[in-house]
């Protein structure tokens, strides 16, 4: 049972590692289109503009309302549709696919903006008033009041909120599978038909999803500990 | 937007929806009678209790629903002694497998956010259940559970929504549910206008969904004075 797990010719392992090198990527990427989504929609909810914040509002309940398969699907299909529109304006008719991690990173970012958003919301209105209005009587301009008090602090606020949806965003990576990008649970998939043993790989590829969301606990807990170093507790 | 698709492929968008609703339905109310035993020995001051308890919801919750199904629907046929048998009826059974596979997952949840409740319930109301000699299952299935079911309810709404959108996922495994329609109407049609309807629907769901969570609580809470 353990040869074909193993590294190399004889067994998947190679290609599991592969494949869980891709799915971290794809997560990381997610994660950061995700933030910046987030921060955006965040800043929008909060605008004076009733434009901006009905926006946001669409945005965000548009995307927590269908499941996120739907939203990867949306984007891989969307997506080449509107290329395969784009290139016809210019004469070009042959099949356009897009990049599956591409569409992966945006379709999983779409949906972490959506999420965080609300996040970052909460988090921004948690910095207490006082403080403000004391970086603006320090002489603060606007932008310094938000860069050096209002950012800063605001991470506290968000960081156990942001770990939470970042475990979500580690075992949505594995829908990308169903738009054929080789990632962990794709190789697993590729690995249990070509053995005939499903069970073997499917219980590995779970448990390698076990072992990044462990290590992703402990990380939660190193950042909530130094966003809030500067704070005392009791 | 070609309205004929709409005609064409009603039937099966209404057959998806119900075969959706009733792999909630179903998967929410065992889940959450599982969850309620489940949640008692999570935060059971036994170890004997408490780690099968941890350890079943730690599984369910780090690991992806999606690899869960493929666990069950796939995975379990590479046994022979499960293939030959009786079992083999409901787990060589997509839409079976689709329903244990959403219903084990939502449990585990379902019991980490009852277990969040019971530990909301103020201290004095058990003392007060204590001092008034109840035995430990008076205690519990009188105040506990029921305290704690109320304390959760908003989040345990938020769990129902998710595993709405969970259900999606059984589509992988050949169950016919909205999304699976959805996909093979799709890749006959090749109109994306498909997953725009789906997505009315789900939205629509989730929206009624919401709202019933929301008279719900409402009710069963409605003894609560609020200062």
């Amino acid at each position: 049972m353990f040869e074909i797990l193993s590294y190399g010719d004889l067994g998947f392992g190679d290609e599991l590692l592969a494949g869980t090198l891709l799915t971290l990527q794809l997560a990381l990427a997610s994660l950061l289109v995700g933030i910046v989504l987030g921060l955006i929609t965040a800043a929008a909810k909060l605008s004076r503009y009733r434009f901006y914040r009905v926006i946001a509002q669409l945005y965000t309940e548009v995307v927590r309302g269908i499941p996120e398969m739907l939203v990867v699907l949306v984007v891989f299909f969307g997506a080449s549709a509107l290329l395969q529109t784009v290139a016809g304006w210019f004469d070009y008719t042959d099949y356009i696919e897009v990049n599956a991690f591409v569409a992966g990173v945006f379709a999983l970012g779409l949906v972490f903006g959506a999420f965080s958003s609300e996040v970052f919301r909460g988090a921004f209105l948690a910095v207490p008033r006082g403080q403000l209005e004391a970086a603006t009587a320090c002489g603060m301009t606007p932008w310094q009041v938000f860069s050096r008090i209002r950012l800063p602090q605001m991470w506290r606020f968000a960081i156990p909120g942001l770990g939470n949806l970042w475990m979500v965003l580690i075992k949505d990576t594995s829908l990308i599978s169903i738009i054929a990008l080789d990632e962990l649970l794709r190789w697993s998939k590729v690995a249990a038909e070509t053995t005939k043993q499903p069970f073997t790989f499917y219980i590995a590829a779970a448990l390698i999803y076990l072992v990044l969301t462990m290590l992703s606990d402990w990380g939660r807990h190193y950042f909530e500990n130094r966003a809030n170093r500067g704070v005392v507790s009791g | 937007m070609d309205w004929s698709l709409i005609s064409q492929y009603g039937d099966r968008f209404w057959d998806g929806t119900l075969i959706t609703l009733k792999l909630v339905l179903l998967s929410s109310v065992i889940g959450l009678i599982i969850a309620l035993p489940m949640a008692l020995a999570r935060s059971s001051h036994y170890r004997r209790y408490r780690i099968p308890a941890y350890s079943y919801i730690y599984f369910f919750r780090g690991t992806p629903l999606l690899i869960q199904l493929f666990i069950l629907y796939y995975g379990l046929g590479q046994f022979e002694f499960i293939t030959n048998s009786f079992m083999w009826s409901v787990l060589g059974d997509a839409e079976w497998c689709g329903l244990i596979g959403l219903t084990l997952n939502t449990a585990a949840y379902t019991a980490e956010i009852i277990r969040g409740g019971i530990r909301a319930i103020p201290r004095g109301e058990i003392e007060a259940a204590r001092a008034y000699g109840m035995s430990w299952w008076q205690l519990q299935h009188r105040i506990v559970l029921p305290r704690a079911l109320r304390i959760a309810w908003p989040a345990y709404g938020n769990e129902v929504i998710l595993l709405l959108k969970g259900s999606a996922l059984v589509s992988t495994i050949a169950v016919w549910d909205l999304m699976g329609e959805s996909r093979s109407i799709f890749s006959r049609t090749y109109a994306l206008e498909i997953f725009l309807y789906a997505a009315v629907i789900y939205f629509l769901l989730t929206f009624i969904l919401t709202r019933l969570f929301n008279q719900i609580e409402k009710r069963i809470n409605r003894y609560l004075v609020c200062y």
